[in-house]
């Protein structure tokens, strides 16, 4: 413990000059100065009163036309020039649509080498029955593994915006859980109980034959996550976070991307370099067919519905 | 099969055209999910049932979900019979 020094030995000694020098009481060419403490801020009554009457007065000043000329000029050529603005719009994009090629002709830009291959090689090379899969998923992977990305920031975005972090707001919400809960809808819940089941199963069908037939990962993924919408709706938060919380969401997405990339820079790797890929194509047609289409389509879904119910969740309650 | 087309394109501008001028929101919002649907089934007369599956899923699913959340948020639907449903509650 440190002695208590008496007030003349502690005068003399540096620390005291310092922070006399710091509170400005010593001056190097002025010597002693003294120091008034700063008055508080005091205002007249009359001045109280003319500055709330000036605030008062601010809107009258500001919307009434007969004194504020700018306005009263402003306001009429306002109308007149959103109505030029957008007949000049209209125009504009009528004018751009009227130099688009028409719909379906043979010679349009459309019909190059490139769609030609994916018509008449793309069941040979990626074994998807469904041409569309098969491109956006093996031809274009990569454009895919970016919207899933997308989404991922997104839902990052929905997380910083809308989640409730300080404690006694999550506590005031947990607390009056009427706010969220919904209220015992026998309509709804009925409702629920005979559509989720089928919602469900469609959504896993269409990411499971996204190369056999119109689907795939993101629609499939959408109808998942609407069906899970349905029934949080229906039967509340306590029975959703059995089976789906912010860990679940977590693990789930980070693996379907982590599955994703490693997947496609393998088949970049090995298309990069010539390699034959060790994934076999399948026959055509059968479920497990087309080599890692159907891996992306999975890893696509999981990332979308999460994503879709992330997103209800967040706007609903701020939290799982 | 043209005269459906032609019926269907004229209710999407009717709705796209109903739904900037609600005053209301919910109507709106209703509006614009009846925009979707429509679009759906357009997709599908396009031959592309891969987008009509996502428009229906996502545009008349999840995305009025949200909006009638965030409607709900701001407090935006007004109850008309506020009183006797406090009195249900209770």
């Amino acid at each position: 413990m440190s002695k208590r020094v008496p007030q003349e030995q502690y005068e003399k000694t540096f620390s005291y000059k310092f922070k006399r020098w710091l509170d400005g009481t010593k001056d190097p060419y002025l010597n002693e100065v003294e120091m008034k403490p700063q008055e508080p801020f005091c205002e007249s009554q009359q001045d109280v009163e003319r500055r709330e009457e000036y605030r008062k007065g601010m809107r009258e000043r500001v919307y009434n036309l007969d004194r504020n000329a700018g306005q009263r000029i402003f306001r009429k050529f306002y109308s007149v020039f959103s109505v030029l603005f957008c007949l000049f719009l209209v125009a504009m994009l009528l004018a751009a649509v009227s130099w688009l090629p028409s719909f379906g002709e043979a010679d349009n830009p459309v019909n190059n080498e490139v769609s030609r291959r994916y018509i008449e090689k793309g069941l040979q090379e990626t074994g998807a029955v469904n041409i569309v899969t098969g491109m956006i998923l093996d031809y274009r992977a990569f454009d895919t593994l970016g919207e899933s990305h997308v989404l991922f920031v997104a839902t990052c975005t929905v997380l910083i915006l809308l989640r409730l972090d300080r404690r006694e707001d999550m506590e005031k919400y947990q607390s009056n859980d009427r706010l969220h809960e919904p209220k015992n809808d026998v309509i709804l819940q009925t409702a629920a109980k005979i559509l989720v089941p089928p919602i469900m199963i469609f959504g896993i069908y269409v990411i499971l034959a996204g190369h056999l037939g119109p689907g795939g990962g993101f629609s499939g993924g959408a109808v998942i996550g609407a069906g899970m919408i349905l029934y949080l709706n229906a039967f509340g938060f306590a029975k959703t976070e059995k089976f789906f919380t912010a860990k679940t969401y977590k693990r789930l997405s980070f693996g379907a991307l982590a599955c994703y990339s490693l997947a496609k820079s393998y088949s970049f790797y090995t298309g990069a370099n010539h390699i034959e890929s060790v994934i076999p194509l399948g026959t055509p047609g059968a479920i497990l067919s087309s080599g890692l289409i159907l891996i992306l389509n999975i890893c696509v879904g999981i990332v979308v519905a999460g994503t879709m119910y992330t997103f209800y969740v967040m706007f609903r309650k701020g939290g799982y | 099969m043209t005269v459906f087309t032609c019926i269907l394109m004229g209710f999407l501008i009717v709705c796209a055209v109903a739904a900037s001028l609600s005053k209301n929101l919910l109507n709106t919002i209703l509006i614009f999910m009846s925009y979707s649907l429509v679009m759906s089934v357009i997709w599908i007369l396009l031959e592309s049932p891969d987008l009509a599956i996502t428009e229906a899923a996502v545009g008349a699913g999840v995305t009025t979900v949200l909006f009638l959340v965030t409607l709900k948020k701001i407090h935006a639907i007004i109850k008309k019979d506020d009183g006797r449903e406090e009195k249900d509650d209770e």
